[in-house]
């Protein structure tokens, strides 16, 4: 019998294992992969509570829906500014990106 | 066992054995690949959630843009090996142990936790139900993500020309 916790527990070490990535990464577009991984499984977290609440209205739907749309501008704005910065510095990796430094 | 729970389990073998493969592949084309995976072995959970609506916008959006967008990144911007493309900083053990003892207290709170769990299901079909919602009780939220997506748009546009070459 597969509950609720089973599906949280899942989600929680997906958004780990995306945390991880987007900490030890050094080009900056693994970064965004972990990032997409924490919003993936912050879906799956609204919508195994739609389901197993029984919610009628189906509002973890609709905000899970929201949540891959801001993503989906998120990684548009994201690639714009790194394909940017690789054009100014010839390079991605997080470790040099630091000219906002004071 | 039963064939829901085996279904469960398999996704979540893909799903997480395709995020720590990608986490540790060294090549980024074979990350982006792995991460591919992943998504679609979430749009397979969201189909055991009943949410058919949503595992398509998954399939979509995440395996047909986000990660064509994500591939076409890394093809514009590589330039050296691209066997060593996808290296770690040096935060690799804090960081680990962070990310393991953050899913530690997650998992032991949402295990303990008592869920008001109700057994009724939320019914077949989920698409005629979203449509009704976005456009009558979130018209506002819809129209609002509309002119968002209009401006990351715009702004991507802008920021992806450049400033030597506006014309």
């Amino acid at each position: 019998m597969i509950t609720l916790q089973h599906y949280l527990i899942l989600a929680a070490a997906l958004f780990c294992i995306g945390l991880f990535t987007s900490i030890v990464k050094k080009n900056a577009i693994a970064v965004f992969m972990g990032i997409e991984l924490m919003l993936n499984s912050v879906n799956i977290n609204l919508i195994a509570f739609n389901h197993y609440l029984g919610l009628e209205k189906l509002l973890g739907h609709i905000f899970a829906l929201f949540v891959i749309l801001v993503a989906a501008a998120e990684v548009a704005v994201g690639l714009a500014i790194i394909l940017s910065l690789y054009r100014h510095r010839k390079n991605t990796s997080v470790d040099d990106l630091d000219m906002l430094k004071w | 066992m039963t064939a829901s729970a085996l279904l469960f389990y398999g996704l979540s073998l893909i799903i997480l054995s395709s995020a720590v493969m990608m986490v540790f592949s060294k090549n980024l084309i074979h990350s982006a690949l792995f991460m591919i995976v992943t998504f679609l072995g979430v749009a397979g959970l969201y189909l055991t959630l009943a949410a058919d609506f949503l595992a398509m916008a998954q399939i979509v959006i995440y395996v047909g843009a986000i990660s064509v967008l994500l591939i076409f990144g890394v093809m514009l911007t590589r330039r050296s090996n691209i066997k060593e493309s996808n290296l770690f900083t040096k935060y690799k053990y804090p960081a680990g142990i962070v990310a393991a003892a953050l899913f530690l207290t997650i998992a032991h709170f949402e295990y303990w936790a008592e869920w008001k769990v109700q057994v009724k299901s939320v019914g077949e079909g989920t698409t005629a139900r979203i449509a009704d919602l976005l456009l009558n009780n979130y018209a506002i939220s819809f129209e609002i993500s509309g002119i968002l997506l209009l401006v990351a748009l715009i702004g991507a546009i802008v920021i992806g020309k450049g400033e030597g070459n506006t014309k």
